[in-house]
């Protein structure tokens, strides 16, 4: 089942085409990977998706629904989330209250004033509620001794946990993931498999943007892959590995077997 | 009267003064922190809180003698006058700002300053150019206490001051909404991913900090009068002191608020400083502390991002 697709996805900057008319799909339940080389538009389809950027033109589906240009925070509380490829946490709260931020929407709705009011007078027994969901989810990713602790002066690959684990609180279906390996060691790497695997056993669609291949190749379902904004491939690993445009595009051609170049 | 207890005099009275502060301090801080914007209008929101919280306890008290009731009378007109300016601060930013948020930065401070004439001319308009007097809730008759005098309606301030600051603190520190609000003073389009609707964060911050400048204004109708072009002068010295405390940091306001009104009331009682020059004080402190730590007290140094 398609969970979310973008059709015809095109954004423009000025003269710079960034995407170009991609069609994206995302399977229920699955891990899928969205890999190119640097510059090849990646992040940028991810903000189209995610309601940080607006689409130029085509349109964004999320279960069928055409979600083009919504707010961020909507989009949100549809079920989408998503990490940053340059951690984007809130670094002067505490790990913990990171967590709660993200359980934001979930506890309560209404409208503003009446919500500030009841905020402030059920202060106690909401923040019982919402510290220990929050604990659960930095349980998940062992972190909960860091809990009291500023986000800001945890060790890196925890940070980008804790960004998962903040992304994860906002009880998401789908979950985008912008180079959660950047940075990261060969062990810190294979823990953080398992942890996407953990995370789709949840139930939990899985997008990643990812450069290193050996996680792209092991964990993805599906894999699509962009070039200079255009949507050049998609299929299995096996798939991926074998076509001949992927490898043009990551190795350059061969001079002894040019005759595919399309230009 | 012995030196010990003058000092304690003058640091009852500086209290006094730097809790309204304090108060007003707070909406300019608050609002700063969220959308790098300095609201002048804040000081007019101050004066219909003022001009409000008066005629509804001039309404409440009809011509009963003065009583306990006045005083029920009084902090109901502080809760109906901090209500309707919620209301006001939060139609202001509506109408004035929000449709400006995209353009330059220079464009929504304009339009406040805008803002802050219609509401002082309307006032003036509306209300007429002759000061009023918004009369003591009880008998305020000095207490002695340890060879200081203390008049009750600096006790009321006091008090209202402390419960509104705790009460903030709380929200701000404790509550879903207050953690919603840090969260987007830090990083606006960060806490949208987390399903934190921004713009109604905008909306409520606009609310409790107009609200405050309203309770503030009622406060300080106790010791000046009320008249169209007070907020003036006490917004521009709250907006020193949320500068002082380091501007966008709640604790920095309540600090600078209080700080403030301490060194107007030693600078002119121990250093001699002339009363007409009391105004002078507070710009003074902005300037130094401009030239020393230009962050402000609390605030923290924004690094340059390369």
């Amino acid at each position: 089942m398609i969970l979310l697709e973008t059709k015809d996805l095109t954004r423009a900057y000025g003269g710079v085409v960034a995407v170009n008319k991609v069609d994206f799909t995302v399977e229920s339940g699955l891990i899928t990977g969205l890999i190119g080389p640097n510059g090849a538009g990646k992040t940028t389809l991810f903000n189209n998706m995610t309601g940080l950027d607006v689409p130029s033109s085509g349109r964004v589906f999320y279960q069928g629904k055409d979600i083009t240009g919504y707010p961020a925070h909507k989009i949100c509380r549809l079920g989408i989330a998503r990490t940053f490829q340059n951690i984007r946490l809130f670094k002067e709260l505490s790990v913990v209250e990171n967590v709660m931020v993200g359980l934001h929407f979930k506890n309560g709705n209404g409208n503003r004033l009446g919500l500030a009011l009841k905020s402030f007078v059920r202060l106690e027994s909401e923040q019982e509620q919402m510290y220990r969901k929050a604990m659960k989810w930095l349980e998940f990713f062992h972190m909960e001794d860091m809990a009291e602790e500023k986000a800001g002066s945890l060790p890196y690959g925890y940070q980008r946990e804790l960004e998962i684990a903040r992304a994860l609180a906002t009880e998401p279906k789908i979950l985008f993931l912008d180079e959660p390996a950047a940075g990261m060691n060969p062990q810190e790497t294979d823990s953080l498999m398992q942890t996407i695997r953990r995370i789709r056993d949840l139930g939990i669609t899985v997008v990643l943007i990812e450069h290193d291949m050996k996680l792209v190749m092991n964990i993805c379902d599906n894999i699509t892959v962009l070039n200079y904004g255009q949507k050049i491939a998609q299929g299995s690993a096996s798939d991926i590995q074998k076509d001949p445009k992927v490898i043009e595009a990551y190795l350059g051609t061969d001079s002894s077997d040019d005759d595919d170049e399309d230009f | 009267m012995s030196s010990i207890a003058e000092f304690f005099q003058h640091l009852v009275n500086g209290l006094t003064l730097g809790g309204i502060y304090a108060l007003i301090a707070l909406g300019y801080t608050m609002v700063y922190g969220i959308l790098k914007f300095i609201n002048f209008a804040h000081g007019d929101i101050l004066m219909v809180g003022a001009y409000l919280g008066l005629f509804i306890f001039n309404f409440l008290r009809g011509n009963s003698a003065i009583g306990p009731w006045w005083f029920v009378a009084f902090l109901l007109a502080m809760l109906a006058s901090m209500l309707i300016c919620a209301l006001l601060g939060m139609t202001i930013e509506k109408l004035a700002y929000k449709p400006l948020r995209k353009a330059t930065r220079l464009a929504p401070l304009l339009s406040a300053i805008g803002v802050s004439f219609m509401l002082s001319n309307g006032a003036a308009w509306a209300w007429g150019t002759q000061s009023r007097k918004l009369d003591y809730p009880f008998d305020n008759t000095p207490l002695h206490v340890f060879g200081i005098s203390i008049a009750p309606h600096q006790i009321l301030i006091l008090v209202v001051a402390t419960i509104m600051m705790v009460a903030l603190t709380l929200f701000v520190s404790k509550s879903r909404m207050g953690k919603a609000m840090r969260a987007t003073s830090l990083d606006q389009s960060t806490a949208k991913l987390m399903g934190i609707n921004s713009d109604q964060i905008i909306s409520l911050t606009f609310g409790i900090g107009s609200a405050l400048a309203a309770c503030g204004g009622m406060l300080i109708a106790l010791d000046i009068k009320v008249y169209a072009t007070m907020g003036t002068m006490v917004g521009l010295k709250a907006f020193v002191a949320a500068v002082v405390g380091g501007i966008g940091n709640i604790g920095g306001a309540m600090l600078g608020g209080l700080l403030l009104g301490l060194l107007e009331t030693f600078g002119i009682a121990l250093l001699g400083i002339p009363t007409s020059y009391k105004d002078a004080i507070a710009f003074a402190v902005l300037i130094i502390v401009l030239l020393v730590k230009p962050e402000g007290i609390m605030g923290k140094a924004e690094k340059e991002k390369v």
